[in-house]
């Protein structure tokens, strides 16, 4: 089922188990390093649930970020949090904001593979190609991103707002991805488990977790 | 020099923090909390995981201004230099210890992290809360340290800057400051 913008009155628990896979395994990969409030929930939802107190920043910079006023498109920029969590080996970070690119591309889940191949069938512009280049080297090190780096996105088109999001996109990622990792939380490994999710990310937003006053009723 | 334009009295990370405001508010907030808000860990212990996160990520203006406001918590600079060298020799608790180490290895990848080394946080009774606000507080520095770098921000060489930074941050915590910023314009100014 899917969650329409404005559809506000489904509680904020129901919202929840929606993020729950439907074909979840009975046992879980592997166990977060944390206890959680629910193993089933994967990736960042299931911390989201353990720290209500973060989960409202964490979701309101998700919102401003990817779908918030840019210069860039929400594809564009989902395709780059993809991206970097890819370099990050952050499976749940890949293909969920993969799967979310897609739905604002109007591409099918299969082709979140496309990014680990290079964008050979995905358009790609210029400019998000020296975009995305950019991102590669906040990835690595802010101190990797070079003069030329910047001069060659300029060059195609980017301005500072372009430049200013692509770097803050690439850095937030490396928070997201290192959060989600660094707890060991478990991630489903098909495509397909990620489709109503990221249509949800690409169409409902990602203030819909339950905060505060939630959690308690839960 | 800076990538894109920023206001000149703001170096580092504050003058991104005004150049996007609508993203700079959930960071604050996030900030303002992990740091500041009411947690087992205190403030100083806080300031030290973003210490050493900032520090491993090579980013000098974070690696300054955390380390005064660390410094101006604790009562003296001792703790932040030992630690920068060998988080075994750092004159805290076991525990946070093995939190440091936890966020050394958030710092490299959050896959570098254990099963061991979270499992030893616990022996020396580290709670799940705690471990969780460790690990967000290092991916968090990680996003401050490539922010402000890969927007190649300035940092200023003077020692004194960072001084009045880190008293900023011990009195006035991670919130915008409800006046914003003009004020400073007039210490840049030669008298």
């Amino acid at each position: 089922m899917h969650t329409m913008p404005g559809c506000t009155f489904t509680s904020a628990a129901a919202r929840m188990q929606e993020e729950r896979p439907i074909h979840s395994p009975e046992i879980f990969p592997q166990m977060a390093h944390i206890t959680l409030p629910d193993e089933s929930l994967p990736g960042i939802v299931g911390l989201f649930n353990f720290r209500p107190e973060t989960a409202g920043p964490l979701q309101l910079l998700a919102e401003t970020l990817l779908r918030g006023e840019s210069p860039l498109t929400s594809g564009e920029r989902e395709l780059i949090a993809s991206y970097v969590s890819l370099l990050n080996d952050t499976h749940f970070c890949h293909t969920s904001h993969g799967s979310a690119a897609m739905a604002h591309l109007g591409h099918d889940v299969s082709l979140i593979d496309d990014i680990k191949n290079g964008f050979q069938v995905i358009e790609v512009s210029p400019k998000l190609r020296a975009l995305l280049n950019i991102a590669a080297k906040v990835q690595k090190s802010g101190k990797a991103v070079t003069d030329e780096d910047i001069a060659a996105a300029r060059a195609e088109g980017a301005g500072d707002k372009e430049i200013h999001d692509t770097v803050l996109i690439a850095a937030a990622f490396c928070m997201f991805n290192r959060y989600v990792d660094g707890l060991g939380t478990w991630a489903p490994q098909e495509n397909e488990a990620y489709r109503e999710m990221g249509q949800r990310m690409a169409f409902t937003g990602y203030v819909r977790f339950p905060i505060k006053q939630d959690a308690v009723e839960v | 020099m800076p990538h894109i334009p920023l206001p000149e009295h703001l170096p580092g990370i504050t003058g991104l923090l005004e150049y996007s405001q609508l993203t700079a508010e959930p960071i604050r907030q996030l900030t303002q909390f992990i740091l500041r808000g009411e947690n087992s860990l205190t403030p100083a212990e806080r300031e030290l995981i973003a210490t050493v996160v900032s520090h491993h990520n090579e980013c000098r203006f974070c690696t300054a201004a955390h380390t005064a406001a660390a410094d101006l918590l604790l009562g003296e600079n001792e703790t932040c230099a030992i630690m920068k060298q060998d988080i075994d020799a750092t004159p805290v608790s076991d525990k946070m210890k093995a939190l440091l180490k936890i966020a050394a290895q958030v710092q490299q990848s959050g896959k570098a992290v254990t099963a061991e080394s979270v499992a030893h946080a616990k022996a020396q009774g580290a709670t799940d809360t705690e471990i969780h606000d460790t690990v967000l507080i290092a991916g968090l520095f990680c996003l401050y340290n490539r922010y402000v770098d890969g927007m190649a921000t300035v940092a200023p060489a003077d020692p004194q800057f960072y001084t009045g930074l880190g008293q900023r941050l011990v009195e006035h915590g991670y919130n915008r400051l409800p006046n914003g910023y003009d004020h400073l314009k007039k210490q840049n100014r030669p008298s």
